[in-house]
Parts: structure tokens; C-alpha cells; sequence
């Protein structure tokens, strides 16, 4: 804890791991940043061991702005940029603040990995006024569904979408295809119904969920809550993009 | 000069003088367009594939994988008499022999690898040739171990410096094999007769005398080219009169040259956009469509394909497979800023779509960031799709090789028909800096190989001790090097000359000498552990060390980390350094390549424990990769760190062998090659040299190698080249699978 106080958070980070090389979260060629830290209990989490706030290991804004520039020659041509993910990157905003102005700066396309279960601070505001694009995660469009798969109602990460469309903030809607909890078509005609209500989703994802994460939980020690879970496969992919409609986005 | 078969062609200083390059940029067309205009295969051409395939089977369920063999005829240019697949098929003619796949005897590199291979495959050599090059007729491999000395022959067998040309053929030298079509054989002829009247001086020294044998083995050479040509009724004194005889005029050059020799690479050099410009003005004429143009150059290159050498087992141990190295550069800019791509470029690529994927010829993409952008999307495809593609960097080697290079071998460039180098494989450093440890005993026999240095006997290695220690070792190693490598040239000029590919330079040429090194990412993570962790020594009872603790975490060679980075980058350039302080036969220029093709298998396999951690007997990293596993940052980190080393200290050619899943690459079609193709952009603006872009599932390759017969064209990029999958080892085959495959979870 002592060295917590010391690092100023808007110069320093809890960092999970940096990947040069991303190409699934956001579009072209993305430096992704993983923030160590994230408040929701997704029973499907594949990165188990980005929740505890006290993992990681402190980095200075300086020392990744400087590593990022070094994949300029790669992203720039592709169209790309630098996603944050994590965890939660809203949990440390300051920080992603400082970064992004940075990027910003450098010409570097920002992008944040969330999922908008948060309270609409000043600091993320701010944070969205440097923010090129937002992936949002919405975990289960039904509330009560949302409680029990991830931990946590599901209000703020829907009024966060909604404050994302009022201010002409790009976003690209996500939801995980988890086999029994998140494809049932009522819940799927729900989603489509709410992403027709705004203006500004560019893309819609639909990540078919995969149990390779599953080693991180029982390395961690944890119970693995979907071991009877089957993986998503690319019917019933296929299946959730009809039900929701999303050729206008391919 | 003037031909009435030049008419259409604009005039230049080609007309004057050999000159190709003049040539290409008076008339060759750019193309900034996409791949829309090609065709697609002919029925001819798909009957004559079939039949390559069927003799593809027969070879591979031959004994050792080899079909035939003429043990009785001496291979030379002219030596054999006419052969073909099918004659009436066949729009480009000509095989090595007689006969498709039958392999041929070519003694003068050594007669101990003719006797062997034979007996590999259950065959036995003409007992008159036999008799000829035991007896009478020395050969290369002879004429090097005759004069080796004790400390080369130590120095050897203990794998420190491996791989060398010393019992085969050195290869590595590309023929102008253009000149052939332009010019036709005569003006060659008449050209290579001036240059032995220059060479008639007063000073008759040596050199000059050397000269003159050597111009006369040239032009001998040259008039048994036309005679093999002759035998399939082809009179190429003359120059070529369209598209058609300029491919096959072309090909006849290359023929010869790999009747001559059993080089370790037989590269073709720079020849798609110089066939362009006969193909555009047929084309202009209404004399040929673009169905019969894809047709010659898809005839064309499953000629390449048939290209077979008699080699043992052991060496395609070492090389994976049947390597030929038909290399074959493709792209690139003009010094002028206009691109070096034309409609032939995709051609010679759209043969992997027409006869589907394979290692030969060794397609190489020169690139630049500048290359059209439809170029750039269509090879990137094409990569994804086959596996099959290397790249280098244009705009580095533009520099100082300008626009009419090509690559010989894997890496390693040269300006066509002005260069040549003297292939010297490789010295294991990370073995050399073992003995830096060890006072030059082998850490693994325990002898002693080089003359006694002073051990280190500290329980923990220091390292300015151990720096200081490995520059004397390495030294040492240079000044050995060297000298097998000047035995070795000295040899291969007198005894195995080759006179046909020299016949296709000019009188004055650049010559180098092209060392190499093997295991650059161990020895840098070593000197790493050393530095930032602590690296305490395990001896047995003879004092020998033999193994490593480390203590605590130290940077990785691959994670774009300036703390190791930088160690690599001083090594290489250290080594270079060493090695220029010796000299080298004919003066040739010192260079230095990065790149272990597929024997960082072989090298690891006679290599003790590391200090980095890495186990004895296990696999390098391939060229200048990390070792597998160590990178964790992403395959652009990997990419930097590599781009780092310099191309200035390693002119001959820094190979990086890269593999990703199809998923990781991006989320659909489009985007994976867009993303590929941005990502050779900026690998090669960070300066990065050269890249094999391999992109597959991991769960393929292990279906591969337990249903090898699925998967008859599957072909892989390995350090420097391609090779059919299924015709690996084991052993090679569970080292690809385990190498870093960058995928996405």
C-alpha cells in the first residue's frame, strides 16, 4: 500500500501486460493496453487474473507513451491505434486521461475497452472527450440476468452508452454469446431493439464465448463457475447476428 | 549492335553493351493496378500438372524419396540428352536428364557425397566414374581437406564453425540468366572474347593468367549451352524473338547452371518484370493472350519445380527436404521512384494459385512502402493463402545494391551479374561463447579444442569478465573461420569452377565473403542473464562447466527491450569487426549474415547448456528470432527487435522467420490483409531486413504430421525458404509447431 501512495495516478498505472500486436480489439493494427484491476465478477472472464486491484505492476505514462511510439510505423498504415483494455480501464481514469491527451498529441488513434459500469465521473468524461472509439461490452441487456451472470445491474453500462450517443462518441457494441445465459432470442431482440436507439454504434461484435480462460481461474485457485458451459460456435454466431439484425454493420 | 528481334524495343546503352538493367528501365511497363486481369489455369497446363503430380507421388514413395538416378553419366551443361514430361504438353522445355526427376552425378564437388547418396537410395555410382574421380580426377571436397590444417579440422568436427561448402557445391551465385534472351548466346561470346584480349598483357602475373583460364572455361561453357539447347531443337546464338523463347532462352541458362552444379542454392535471380517487357509487346501485337502468357510462366515454373539434386540424407537433415533455393526476387522501386512491379510480378505469384502451394521456386518479395497498394494486398493474400512468400527489404538494400539485385539463397543480395559471394555458412557463437567459458574445451567431450585460454572459475559469472573472455574466444574463431574459408573458395575455383553462371557476369566483379552466425538470440540473452540477473556456474569433477543457475529475472532478446536489444546489435557488429581483421581469399569483402536456415535444429543439437536457461541439445531460434517462447510482448515487439540489428553489420542478410494463426492476423478476410500488409510496412520502415510469413493453425500442422498424405502441398516458410511440410524430420517438425506461434487467446 505504501508504494500506492507514493505513485501520483496520473502519471503511473497498475498494468497487466502490453500486447504489440492486437488485431481483434478495435480496427487495423492496436497497441493494447491491459489495466490490471476490474470491480465485476463476469462468470466468463478469460482474463481472471486482471481483477485484483492489487496486482500488476506500476508503469509511468512516460515509459508507455515511449513504447508506443516505437509501433507507429505499424499502426499508422493500417488504420489502427491504441486500445486500453483490461480490467476495467475506467477504474484508473486520471491516468488513461494523461494518456490518451498524450496519444492525442502523437496522432495516435485512442480507443477504450469498457464496460461502462461506471459512475459517469468528471474524470471519465474527460476521459471520452480523448477517446477516438469506445468498445462497449454490454454484458446482458435483462438486469436481473446481468446481476446474476456478472455481479452487477446493468443501468450505468446502458445510461454510459446512451451519454456515449449524446455526445457523439463513437462505439462499437459487444456482447458475448455465452450458450444458455446470453442467447436467448428475447433477450437478443431486446438487445437490437437498444442498439437501434442509438445513432452512433459503428459495429456490433459478437464474441462467441470460449472457455480457454477457464487454466487462469484454477491457477488463481477459483471455482470455475461455466465448467458445464459449452463453447460458442459460429452457428450460434450466426444465429445471434440474424436474430440482431447486424448486416447493415458488415 | 541491332537485332531485327529487338524491333518495338526502345534503344539505349543495351544496344552497346551488355547491359540488362538499361534495358529493363527503357521498356518494362509498371503496373500500379490490382490482380483482376489474370487468368486462371489452361486445360493444358492442368494436364501437364497432373502429370508433375503424379511423378511428385512416385518420388515420394521412392526409396529415400529420390526416383531415380543416372549413375553413369558425369552431369555437365551438355551431358544428357533431350528429356520431358510429356512433349506435346510442354510449352518450356528442359530437364536436368534424360528424364523427369531422375537425378544426376556431379562429381567434381566430391565423389565420397556422389558414393554416398547413390548408396542412400539403394543405387551404386558407374564403376568407371567411380574409378575417374578415386583416381585420376581430384575433386573440390580433395583439394579442401588436403590442405586443412589441424586447428580448422578441431574446429570443425566439434561444430564450432558449421555447415561449411567444403565436401558440396557452394552455390549462391546468380547467372544473369536475362542476358541469355536478350542477347543470345553469340554476343555473350564475342563479349567474353574481348575480355580475354584485354587480359593479354605483358605482366602475366597469377591473376591474369587466372583470368584468362577462367574467361576460357567461360566461353566453353557457353558454346555447350547452345549445344543443349540444340538437342531440343532451340539455336539460342541468336537473341529471343518474343515472350516465349525469352522464358525458354532464359530457362536454358538456368538449365545449364544446375546441370553444372549441386550448389547449396541455386538462386534465378531478377526475371519476372524483364520477361514483362517481351510479354507487354506480344501482348501489343495480338501475338499472345493473357491466358497463353500465364500459360508459359505457369510452364516455367513447374520447370523450377522439377529442379532435383543427388544429395545424402544427412544434408536434407540439415536443409529439411530437398532445398534448391530456386529464388526468384520479385518487385521492388527504381532508383528513378517508378516501381519495379509489373503484370508479370503477379504472374509468377499466381502460379501458387494455378499449381497451388509450394517451396520452389522461392518467391521473394522485394518491398517497399512505396509498392503499389494493389501489389502490397494481392501478396499479402497470397501469403495468407499459401504460406509460401518471404520478403526483404527494398529500401534498405536499394541503398548500396541499387535496383537490380537480386537475393541468392535465402537472404543474401547481389547485384545480378556483378557480384557473387563466397557462401561460408556459419559460426556457432553461442558454442563459442561456451568456450569463452570453459578455456576452449568442449563443454560437452571435455577436449580441448582451441589452444588453452584461461577458464573462468568464479562460482557466479561476471560480466565484463566474461565479455572480455568471449571477444579473445571469439577472435579466435574469426581468425579460424577464415581460414577454412579461403581453403575452401581457393578449392572450389580451381577444382568445381562455375563456368556457365560466371559466363553470365561481368569480367570485374564484386566477390564476398559471406560469414554467418548461429545462435545470436542465445548468446544475447545470455550475456543478459549475466548482466541483470546472477548466473552462478555448475562444474563437474574435471572443473568443466557444464550447466547454469540463474538467479532472478533478466531481459529477453525479442521483447523490444534496448537492455538486450542493444547486447545483439554489439555481437553482431563485434563479430564482423573480428573477422575483417583477416584476409580473405581474392580480396573478397567481409560479410556477415544472421540467418542458421533450418540447422539451428543441428546446432542446438551439439551445443551444451546455456547460460540464459536453455537446455543442451535444444533448438536455436531460427536466424535472428528469439529463442521460442521467450517473446511476451506481441509479434511487433518481436519484429522490433529484430529490425534493430543493423543491416550495415550484416550486409548478407538477417532472417526472421514469423508465424501467426489466421485469427490473430485480424477478424475477417479484409482485415487480415490489410493488417499484413501494414505490417510489413512498418516492420520494414523500422529497418527490418528480411521476413518469412508463415500463417497457420498450430492444430493443422499436428494433423499434418500424423496424416502426412492429406496434405501433399503444404509448405512452410522457414529461415529463408520454403519446404514442403511433410518432408521434414520429426524432430524439425515438432520445432516449427513449437515455436512461438503468435496466437490470440
Amino acid at each position: 500500500m505504501e508504494e500506492k501512495i507514493e505513485k501520483d495516478l496520473k502519471y503511473y498505472a497498475k498494468v497487466h501486460s502490453m500486447e504489440s500486436f492486437g488485431t481483434v480489439d478495435g480496427p487495423g493494427i492496436r497497441f493494447v493496453l491491459f489495466l490490471q484491476g476490474c470491480h465485476l465478477k463476469c462468470k466468463y472472464c478469460h482474463n481472471r487474473d486482471t481483477w485484483d486491484i492489487n496486482g500488476g505492476e506500476y508503469k509511468s505514462v512516460d515509459e508507455i507513451v515511449e513504447k508506443i511510439k516505437n509501433y507507429k510505423n505499424y499502426i499508422i498504415p493500417s488504420g489502427g491505434g491504441v486500445t486500453v483494455t483490461g480490467g476495467e480501464p475506467l477504474l484508473q481514469a486520471k491516468f488513461v486521461l494523461e494518456l490518451f491527451k498524450r496519444l492525442k498529441k502523437e496522432k495516435i488513434p485512442t480507443c477504450i475497452d469498457t464496460s461502462g459500469m461506471v459512475a459517469l465521473t468528471d474524470d471519465i468524461k474527460e476521459v471520452l472527450k480523448y477517446t477516438d472509439l469506445v468498445l462497449l461490452d454490454i454484458k446482458h441487456i435483462d438486469n436481473e440476468k446481468c446481476k446474476s451472470l456478472v455481479g452487477v445491474s446493468n443501468k450505468r453500462e446502458l445510461e454510459f452508452a446512451k451519454y456515449l450517443d449524446e455526445n457523439n462518441i463513437k462505439m462499437w457494441i459487444r456482447q458475448v454469446l455465452v450458450p444458455g445465459y446470453t442467447d436467448d432470442e428475447k433477450d437478443l431482440l431486446k438487445l437490437k431493439d437498444f442498439i437501434n436507439s442509438l445513432k452512433m454504434v459503428q459495429n456490433v461484435q459478437i464474441l462467441p464465448y470460449h472457455s480457454m480462460g477457464k487454466y487462469k481461474w484454477q491457477k488463481l485457485g477459483f471455482k470455475y463457475e461455466l465448467d458445464d458451459v459449452r463453447d460458442a460456435n459460429q452457428d450460434d454466431v450466426n444465429r445471434a447476428k440474424q436474430i440482431l439484425n447486424l448486416k447493415s454493420y458488415n | 549492335m541491332d537485332f531485327e528481334q529487338w524491333k518495338g524495343f526502345e534503344k539505349g546503352d543495351w544496344k552497346r553493351e551488355i547491359n540488362v538493367r538499361d534495358f529493363i528501365q527503357r521498356n518494362y511497363t509498371p503496373y500500379e493496378g490490382d490482380e483482376s486481369f489474370l487468368a486462371g489455369i489452361t486445360q493444358k497446363t492442368k494436364k501437364l500438372w497432373d502429370k508433375v503430380l503424379d511423378l511428385y507421388k512416385k518420388e515420394h514413395d521412392s526409396e529415400g524419396g529420390v526416383l531415380d538416378i543416372d549413375t553413369k553419366t558425369i552431369s555437365t551443361v551438355s551431358s544428357h540428352e533431350a528429356g520431358y514430361i510429356d512433349k506435346n504438353l510442354e510449352e518450356i522445355v528442359g530437364l536436368q536428364t534424360d528424364a523427369p526427376l531422375k537425378r544426376a552425378i556431379m562429381p567434381f564437388g566430391g565423389i565420397k557425397i556422389v558414393e554416398k547418396s547413390c548408396e542412400a537410395y539403394g543405387r551404386k555410382v558407374d564403376p568407371e566414374v567411380d574409378y575417374i574421380f578415386n583416381h585420376i580426377r581430384k575433386t573440390h571436397n580433395d583439394g579442401v581437406f588436403s590442405v586443412y590444417t589441424p586447428d580448422i579440422r578441431a574446429a570443425r568436427s566439434s561444430h564450432l564453425i558449421t555447415g561449411l561448402p567444403d565436401g558440396y557445391g557452394r552455390g549462391r551465385i546468380i547467372g544473369d540468366y536475362r542476358r541469355i534472351a536478350l542477347y543470345g548466346v553469340d554476343v555473350l561470346i564475342d563479349e567474353k572474347k574481348q575480355e580475354l584480349d584485354i587480359l593479354n598483357v605483358d605482366d602475366f602475373t597469377e591473376k591474369v593468367i587466372r583470368e584468362r583460364e577462367e574467361i576460357s572455361e567461360q566461353i566453353k561453357a557457353l558454346n555447350e549451352l547452345k549445344v543443349m539447347a540444340s538437342k531440343y531443337g532451340f539455336d539460342i546464338s541468336k537473341p529471343a524473338s518474343n515472350a516465349k523463347e525469352a522464358v525458354q532462352w532464359l530457362y536454358f541458362g538456368y538449365l545449364g547452371a544446375v546441370k553444372d552444379q549441386n550448389g547449396a542454392a541455386m538462386s534465378i535471380g531478377r526475371t519476372s518484370s524483364f520477361l514483362d517487357i517481351y510479354i507487354e509487346r506480344d501482348l501489343e501485337n495480338g501475338v499472345l493472350t493473357e491466358d497463353q502468357a500465364q500459360e508459359i510462366m505457369d510452364h516455367f515454373v513447374m520447370k523450377l519445380r522439377l529442379v532435383r539434386f543427388l544429395r545424402t540424407p544427412e544434408y536434407n537433415e540439415l536443409f529439411s527436404g530437398d532445398p534448391v533455393w530456386v529464388t526468384e526476387s520479385i518487385g521492388g522501386m527504381g532508383i528513378d521512384g517508378r516501381t519495379l512491379v509489373t503484370k508479370n510480378s503477379f504472374r509468377i505469384l499466381h502460379t501458387l494459385e494455378n499449381l497451388g502451394p509450394a517451396p520452389e521456386p522461392n518467391l521473394t518479395i522485394l518491398w517497399s512502402t512505396r509498392l503499389p497498394d494493389g501489389f502490397k494486398k494481392y501478396v499479402a493474400g497470397l501469403s495468407i493463402k499459401t504460406s509460401s512468400i518471404q520478403y526483404e527489404n527494398d529500401d534498405v538494400m536499394r541503398v548500396t545494391l541499387g535496383d537490380d539485385y537480386g537475393i541468392a539463397c535465402c537472404v543474401s543480395p547481389m547485384k545480378i551479374g556483378k557480384q557473387m559471394q563466397f557462401f561460408g555458412a556459419r559460426a556457432n557463437l553461442a558454442k563459442t561463447l561456451l568456450y569463452a567459458i570453459n578455456g576452449g574445451r568442449d563443454e560437452i567431450s571435455g577436449k580441448q579444442v582451441t589452444p588453452k585460454f584461461e577458464p573462468i572459475t568464479s562460482e557466479y559469472l561476471n560480466y565484463d569478465e566474461v565479455m572480455q573472455k568471449f571477444d579473445q574466444m571469439m577472435d579466435y574463431v574469426a581468425k579460424i573461420y577464415i581460414k577454412a574459408l579461403n581453403a575452401i573458395h581457393y578449392m572450389h575455383d580451381k577444382y568445381s569452377y562455375e563456368a556457365i553462371e560466371m559466363a553470365l557476369h561481368d569480367k570485374d566483379i564484386i566477390r564476398t565473403m559471406a560469414c554467418g552466425i548461429a545462435g545470436l538470440s542465445v548468446v544475447a540473452d545470455s550475456l543478459s542473464a549475466i548482466k541483470y540477473a546472477k548466473v552462478k556456474v555448475i562444474r563437474n569433477e574435471d572443473g568443466l562447466a557444464v550447466d547454469y543457475k540463474i538467479e532472478g529475472d533478466y531481459p529477453k532478446f525479442g521483447n523490444d527491450d534496448e537492455r538486450v536489444d542493444q547486447i545483439a546489435q554489439e555481437i553482431a557488429g563485434q563479430f564482423l569487426r573480428k573477422l575483417k581483421r583477416y584476409p580473405t581469399y581474392r580480396d573478397s569483402k567481409h560479410t556477415l549474415s544472421i540467418l542458421t536456415i533450418t540447422s539451428n535444429v543441428v546446432y542446438g543439437k551439439a551445443t551444451g547448456n546455456t547460460p540464459d536457461g536453455r537446455k543442451a541439445g535444444e533448438p536455436f531460434g531460427p536466424g535472428a528470432n528469439p529463442l521460442h517462447g521467450r517473446d511476451k510482448n506481441g509479434a511487433l515487439a518481436v519484429m522490433n527487435s529484430i529490425a534493430k540489428l543493423p543491416f550495415e553489420d550484416a550486409e548478407d542478410g538477417i532472417s526472421y522467420t514469423f508465424s501467426i494463426t489466421p485469427g490473430t492476423l485480424g477478424q475477417d478476410e479484409k482485415s487480415k490483409v490489410n493488417n499484413l500488409a501494414s505490417m510489413l510496412d512498418g516492420y520494414f520502415a523500422q529497418t527490418g531486413h528480411h521476413i518469412n510469413v508463415n500463417v497457420f493453425d498450430r492444430a493443422l500442422l499436428e494433423d499434418a504430421m500424423e496424416h502426412p498424405e492429406k496434405y501433399p502441398q503444404l509448405t512452410i516458410r522457414v529461415s529463408g525458404y520454403a519446404v514442403n511440410f511433410t518432408k521434414l524430420t520429426r524432430e524439425q517438425q515438432l520445432d516449427v509447431i513449437n515455436r512461438t506461434i503468435h496466437e490470440k487467446i
